[in-house]
């Protein structure tokens, strides 16, 4: 049987450590501009957040603290499932990889939709900025902004949870179908490191949305 | 057609240190600008290729000449910060005996408030040898006043008062531009500065406002709006004592201390429940929508015109809990105030 | 591998051009010489787009009324210049032509470390651009490129969020460019090619990739921000939710000033060429230079605040920002320095390219040291927001960037077609580009200290002398560029054939024939020289 490594080789690479290390490298490079778009997410908020503490606390106030940390619980079981898929592939455990990616991939969704409830929740509770406000607190506009940046930042990050896990399945399906060997996985290894990045934004989202209030 | 002017008016006292940074710093980028273009062309011509096969002598580098175009150029860009800083911390700080006019840029034209209760559209007077500080606010988007003669330009924000200062130096008439794109009209959003000697800025301003000075109309709309059922003058009921509040540090709720200034005293007017002073409750109703620009700024000039009663110490919070607010240890200490008298730190 | 030998027809042996026929060849390649060229095609169609916008302008102010156009058509005009020149124009133009041509020939690579990425850039580039173009024809564009806020969000009347989403699109291109460009460096030298080895074209254009991923994120927030505004009615960056307008210029300066550090390295990386080519030695002081472009991106970050020191912020932020801004101006006066001594005793010649590169070199000086009036307090209370700083930039991205851009095109012809350029021609049309420019632009140096405020469709009627010199300049202008676009169609099919290194240059990329074959190498080479090594190569190159 012909060596994977060596059909996957691409001809501007001279070996397949210098393309797996590309493709890791070039990874790596595209979590620091995600990196940089969450920070610039961040340090707006991180502004108004001093400029209006007592409207925001209100907001965080409001969060349901239990579907968060069960979203939480949640992603990170699933970088735990990516992480052992990743380590049962390159230890020739194809069935195993593959179901573990299908738990990676259903994680997500888990998440994606206790996040829609939420959102509904929310809608419902008419604090959903620009199609359902409404606020009988003294602090209700302060409140609304805390309400925009919950819906953009946990909205930027849905997205990029959607796309991996389109990715997650996709992988699923090759390694299904036999694509990849100890010798040759860097997909997946390129996918788990975006795959964990985007659980640990969730995990600053979480503090700054729902545990900041929780004091108050 | 007029014909083909190069050097700009100067009509401030601001102009003049301008005029000679700005000159130098051409004299100097002028020198070295010329020194390389000439040293190129020289070089350029004098080692033009002799032969197609030609190489040269290989030069790779040197340190010291490193070192040198590194450091000395570095130090005249500090000298250049220096010099430009300076000229920038006057343009900041207004002299505490400004002549105080309010602003309001709207698309697209500038409405200016005297003191002393004149209104003009587009058209400034101020006197000449006399400093004159302009609070101005957006009632749109951003704006910028720019009076190129003056030197002097700062964006006008909404939701929020800027200022600006300047002495004119020269009787005149002097451009008035909107200096940040704000919509169609723009390059129409412009005016005339009309400086006067001090007799005949006297004569104007003795022509007065029709409604009376600026702070008696802030009055007749603190009484209209209902503003004196709350806030009293001498005694401290459920609200805040007015009186000498303008230009002191406030204890909020959150827990900040920040300066009544004219952004904050806007600010409570139209949005009282932000910003809670520390103590009180939040029951004073919102009045946005109410009052025009024109008249927040009057009952501001109103606020800034009550002085403290002689003789009296302030009491404070309802809790008499110690705070800044109205302590005689504040950043400014007792002085005489008057209707057009300026408060120290204006932002 | 003389440079001597007879040029080989191009018929004979496939090259990148010939091996592979047919629009689908071109349009799903994944040769980064191809789709240098795909982008090639693209940025100048933007280019011609984005100048006739401004001759329109220009025509406009030659009276002081506004007489020509209306005032809102003017405030178009100027919103899709920008828009078109900075994000369809300015930033691809040299790293994804030249730097996506090059940079791979330059380390001995067969291509970049992800082609399809590559080509994958060049749809999204042009997606955004069509999104853009429709968006400004279907509803108009009239908030200028910077989007300031609370007009942009609040009052225009024209289609924002179209335009702020064709140019979201286009920040993914940067994105994958920079990206792309940064792991092919560090991966894909060839054996021998250490970093102090690369040419410093490779040097600017890492520092320019690093700049590209680090900084386009930023954008993209700040303009979903605004779109969010404007689509759902709230305030972030306006007042009814207690939205600050200015923290919008802080993240839209955050990103924009090391924007203009994207579009002015490529140009110094094309001129670092140049210069040493024409003299046939090597940059004087190549560590420094090479530093020095790397600290222009670092500082480069440090600096946006001079945008607004009279936007609101504090004293304090505006005496940072403009000692900041004095340092990061050291770098660009060494590399101005450096550049110059390489001319001393050297062997130069005067071709199209070097006169491009020295035009570069003194306007961009002008350019530069007019920032640092700028970057002067005081000063720039007068002069921000007018002409002046219009000037200023027109310099450095014109009087820079378009004419590296020209002249790295033609230094590099030979290369890319196979054939020559028409040599009298070329140098017609950069004397041409050369005074139409500073025509143009110097008189407006003046207008601006003056206090004629930039985004005015009328003026007060002192004006107007300084406004005709300037459309005067801008007609001679548009005419010089007109004539590569003529001349250079005509050179593709008759000019004559061009060997392999008609410049005697060093650099790996002359090491092969020209045009190149598709896979550039058929050996990966083996560096033993250092950069700009002309003692080292001498017989290589037929020198003495």
């Amino acid at each position: 049987m012909t060596d994977p490594s060596a059909l996957m080789l691409r001809e501007q690479f001279g070996t397949p450590e210098q393309q797996r290390e590309s493709a890791t490298f070039g990874m790596w490079i595209f979590l620091a501009t995600e990196v940089m778009l969450f920070g610039a997410l961040f340090t707006a908020f991180a502004v108004y957040r001093m400029k209006y503490p007592l409207g925001f606390d209100e907001g965080s106030a409001d969060m349901n603290i239990l579907l968060g940390s069960i979203n939480t619980a949640v992603l990170i079981a699933s970088s735990l499932t990516m992480a052992l898929s990743i380590h049962a592939v390159a230890i020739n455990k194809q069935v195993r990889g593959y179901l573990l990616l299908l738990a990676t991939a259903a994680l997500g969704l888990v998440f994606l939709t206790i996040k829609f409830v939420e959102y509904y929740q929310h809608y419902e509770q008419h604090k959903a900025p620009g199609i359902s406000f409404v606020s009988d607190k003294p602090q209700a506009a302060e409140m609304q902004m805390f309400y925009v940046f919950y819906f953009v930042m946990t909205g930027f990050h849905a997205i990029h949870m959607t796309i991996g896990v389109c990715l997650v399945l996709v992988l699923a399906l090759r390694t299904a179908a036999g694509s990849f060997r100890p010798a040759y996985h860097t997909p997946l290894e390129a996918v788990g490191l975006y795959w964990h990045f985007v659980d640990i934004v969730w995990v600053f989202l979480f503090a700054i949305f729902y545990i900041s209030g929780l004091h108050g | 057609m007029n014909s083909l002017q190069l050097l700009p008016e100067s009509a401030s006292t601001f102009a003049n240190e301008w005029n000679w940074l700005f000159w130098m710093l051409v004299a100097l980028c002028g020198f070295v600008a010329t020194g390389i273009a000439v040293l190129l062309i020289y070089w350029v011509v004098r080692y033009h290729r002799k032969r197609e096969d030609e190489l040269p002598v290989q030069i790779h580098g040197n340190i010291k000449i490193e070192a040198a175009w590194s450091l000395i150029p570095l130090m005249l860009f500090m000298g250049m910060f220096a010099w430009g800083a300076r000229v920038y911390f006057r343009m900041e700080r207004p002299p505490d005996n400004a002549r105080a006019i309010y602003a309001i840029g709207k698309q697209w034209m500038w409405k200016f408030q005297y003191v002393t209760g004149q209104r003009e559209i587009n058209t400034l007077h101020v006197p000449v040898g006399e400093p004159v500080k302009i609070i101005m606010t957006s009632q749109d988007a951003i704006h910028s006043l720019f009076v190129p003669a003056f030197r002097i330009k700062q964006d006008v924000l909404p939701q929020r008062y800027t200022t600006i200062w300047f002495q004119a130096t020269k009787p005149g008439r002097y451009h008035l531009f909107c200096a940040e794109y704000c919509g169609t009209k723009h390059s129409g959003m412009i005016g005339w500065v009309y400086a006067m000697d001090a007799h005949e800025f006297q004569l104007w301003m003795e022509q007065g406002g029709a409604e009376g000075s600026l702070a008696s109309t802030g009055e007749k709309l603190f009484h209209q709006f209902g503003c004196a059922t709350c806030h009293h003058f001498d005694t401290q009921g459920a609200c805040p004592m007015l009186r000498d509040l303008y230009g002191r540090p406030v204890r909020l709720t959150s827990g900040e201390t920040i300066i009544a200034d004219e952004t904050y005293l806007r600010n409570k007017i139209l949005n009282p429940r932000a910003q809670l002073i520390e103590g009180f409750q939040p029951i004073m109703p919102t009045f946005s929508g109410q009052l025009t620009e024109e008249q927040v700024v009057a009952l501001i000039a109103y606020i800034k015109a009550i002085g403290p009663r002689p003789g009296t110490e302030l009491p404070v919070s309802p809790g008499n809990a110690p705070s800044n607010y109205g302590s005689q240890q504040g950043i400014a200490g007792p002085e005489a105030t008057s209707i057009s008298g300026s408060k120290p730190r204006d932002r | 591998m003389s440079t001597l030998a007879t040029p080989v027809r191009a018929a004979a042996t496939p090259n990148y051009l010939t091996s592979e026929r047919g629009i689908l060849s071109w349009l799903l390649t994944t040769d980064h010489k191809r789709i240098a060229l795909l982008y090639v095609f693209s940025v100048t169609a933007f280019f011609f787009i984005g100048g006739f916008f401004a001759l329109l302008m220009r025509l406009e102010l030659v009276t002081p009324e506004t007489d020509l156009v209306s005032p809102h058509t003017y405030n178009e005009l100027f919103s899709m210049h920008g828009i078109i020149m900075v994000w369809f124009f300015l930033i691809p133009s040299i790293p994804n032509t030249l730097g996506n041509f090059l940079i791979p020939m330059m380390i001995g690579a067969k291509d970049l470390a992800f082609p399809k990425l590559n080509l994958a850039s060049w749809y999204v580039f042009m997606l955004g651009g069509m999104v853009t173009l429709w968006a400004m024809f279907r509803g108009g564009i009239d908030t200028g490129w910077t989007f300031y806020t609370p007009f942009s969000t609040v009052y225009s009347q024209t289609y924002v969020t179209g335009a702020a989403l064709g140019v979201f699109i286009s920040g993914f291109a940067s994105i994958m460019t920079g990206l792309n460009f940064i792991a092919t460096i560090h991966r894909l030298r060839a054996p021998g090619l250490t970093w102090f080895r690369l040419p410093l074209f490779v040097w600017s254009h890492y520092a320019t990739s690093v700049i590209l991923v680090l900084a386009t994120p930023v954008l993209a927030v700040v303009l979903s921000m605004v779109a969010v505004e404007r689509i759902f009615q709230v305030g972030i960056f306006s007042t009814p939710l207690g939205g600050d307008p200015v923290l919008f210029q802080h993240l839209f300066w955050f990103y924009s000033h090391p924007a203009v550090y994207i579009m002015v390295l490529p140009g110094m990386a094309v001129v670092s060429e140049l210069v040493a080519a024409y003299s046939r030695r090597p940059v004087f002081g190549y560590t420094f230079v090479a530093f020095a472009s790397i600290a222009i991106a670092v500082i480069g970050f440090l600096v946006w605040g001079h945008h607004m020191f009279v936007a609101g912020q504090s004293v304090y932020s505006a005496l940072y920002f403009s000692l900041l801004s004095y340092m990061v101006a050291v770098p660009s006066a060494i590399k101005v320095f450096n550049w110059t001594a390489t001319v001393y005793k050297g062997s130069v010649s005067w071709e199209t390219p070097m006169l491009y590169a020295i035009g570069f070199i003194g306007l961009f000086t002008i350019g530069g040291m007019t920032g640092l009036f700028l970057a002067a307090l005081g000063i720039d209370v007068h002069v921000t927001d007018t002409y002046f700083v219009i000037a200023h930039f027109h310099y450095i991205m014109v009087g820079g960037t378009v004419m590296a851009y020209l002249g790295g095109i033609h230094y590099w012809w030979p290369k890319i077609s196979g054939k020559m350029y028409p040599e009298g021609l070329s140098k017609l049309s950069a004397l041409t580009v050369f005074l139409g420019f500073n025509l143009t632009f110097f008189p407006q140096f003046v207008l601006g200290y003056l206090g004629m405020p930039r985004r005015y469709a009328a003026y007060p009627a002192e004006f107007q002398y300084l406004h005709i010199l300037s459309t005067a300049g801008a007609t001679i202008l548009g005419a010089g560029y007109l004539m590569p676009l003529c001349y250079f169609f005509w050179a593709w099919r008759h000019a004559p054939e061009a060997p392999p290194n008609p410049w005697r240059a060093t650099g790996l990329e002359w090491q092969t024939p020209s045009p190149p074959p598709k896979h550039n190498f058929e050996v990966t080479p083996v560096v033993t020289h250092n950069a700009y090594d002309y003692e080292g190569m001498k017989e290589e190159l037929g020198l003495d």
